[in-house]
């Protein structure tokens, strides 16, 4: 029980903060209900799915082949698969970041994962039909070709800001 | 109505609906050829939902609050009026800071379009909105950590204000 309350602290206190906010603001407090109703029935039905193929690739796929497609020798063929992981996903990027930590967990290297969570975010190919679909072709292909160069940098960055010891700690916290 | 649940849009659910029969297709596969393997599976499939579940709560609550506060209207008056350095930050940051699902997002942004905003407020808002999540911080820190997370999300949003003065300029 303790644990419990320990654990859920954060999420309590937004709602004692939601509670306070919806008696001062009734009609704040009580869209705020109903978007987080609405927000909540959207992800539940997304979730299941992606949790499933998480806990199947975690069993079925060794640690040994995912370091050789996606590990730290696997080069431009690694990058590459990463690259499509993400892009042919579906689901918003929160739903990207346990898989992330699985893939660290068989052995990607962190700048594949960078890759992956690039590509996750924005040029899933389904999402992408449905932007040039909205915004037109232009917006969406110049907006692709940026991301993608984009995407690069940010792998670039995030792995050189990282020296070798924090980059075990990541590795740590996904064991 | 810009926050139309997503399951609404034909795409989206196709896409959910995609997930759903790979999934389960995989389910069927792994116990056809390993019992305990797919228990396992499962198991590990709740045990790292549960692992992320305060924070998602938490975090189900606070986009309600955001969207709540921040109205659609308030977004439109932001980025369809203020143009300029301006309402390109204030496309960034408020892309940033909401987590609305690409669906309900893209049309939002060509409704912006035709009432004025300009192409490089909703380039900026487009790309914060999806590579940069403030909201979603707690969880991405869970897997990689408060440096890589935080040097990632400042990256992504700089490189974000590059896309939008690239198609500000070219559209």
């Amino acid at each position: 029980m303790k644990a419990f309350f320990k654990r859920y602290r954060v999420f309590l206190l937004l709602i004692f903060i939601n509670i306070v906010i919806g008696l001062a603001l009734p009609d704040i407090g009580l869209k705020s209900l109903s978007l987080t109703k609405q927000n909540f029935i959207e992800m539940i039905s997304v979730i299941p799915p992606i949790f499933i193929l998480l806990g199947l690739l975690d069993v079925w796929v060794d640690r040994a082949t995912m370091m050789k497609y996606t590990g730290k020798g696997s080069g431009l063929k690694g990058v590459l698969i990463a690259f499509l992981l993400g892009s042919v996903a579906a689901g918003p990027l929160y739903a990207a970041f346990p898989i992330a930590g699985i893939m660290l967990k068989k052995g990607s290297s962190l700048f594949n994962v960078f890759i992956f969570i690039g590509a996750w975010s924005t040029t899933k190919i389904p999402m992408l039909t449905f932007e040039a679909a909205s915004l037109g072709l232009t917006f969406t292909l110049t907006r692709l070709a940026l991301s993608i160069i984009g995407i690069l940098i940010i792998a670039v960055t995030a792995e050189k800001a990282l020296n070798l010891e924090q980059q075990k700690k990541i590795y740590e916290l996904n064991q | 109505m810009p926050y139309r649940s997503v399951n609404k849009y034909w795409g989206a659910a196709m896409f959910i609906y995609i997930l759903y029969v790979l999934a389960g297709t995989g389910l069927v596969i792994s116990f056809y050829k390993d019992r305990n393997k797919t228990k396992m599976a499962l198991k590990k499939a709740w045990k790292s939902f549960e692992n992320i579940l305060p924070q998602f709560l938490s975090i189900l609550i606070i986009i309600g609050l955001v969207l709540a506060i921040l109205s659609p209207d308030m977004i439109t008056n932001i980025l369809g009026t203020r143009s300029g350095i301006w309402g390109v930050l204030g496309a960034a940051i408020i892309g940033s800071v909401t987590l609305i699902p690409g669906f309900v997002a893209f049309p939002l942004a060509a409704a912006l379009l035709k009432n004025g905003a300009g192409y490089m407020q909703i380039a900026a808002f487009v790309s914060t909105l999806m590579m940069v999540g403030i909201v979603t911080l707690p969880l991405e820190i869970k897997t990689f950590g408060k440096r890589a997370t935080i040097i990632r999300n400042i990256s992504a949003f700089l490189f974000s204000l590059i896309v939008a003065f690239v198609i500000g300029v070219l559209l």
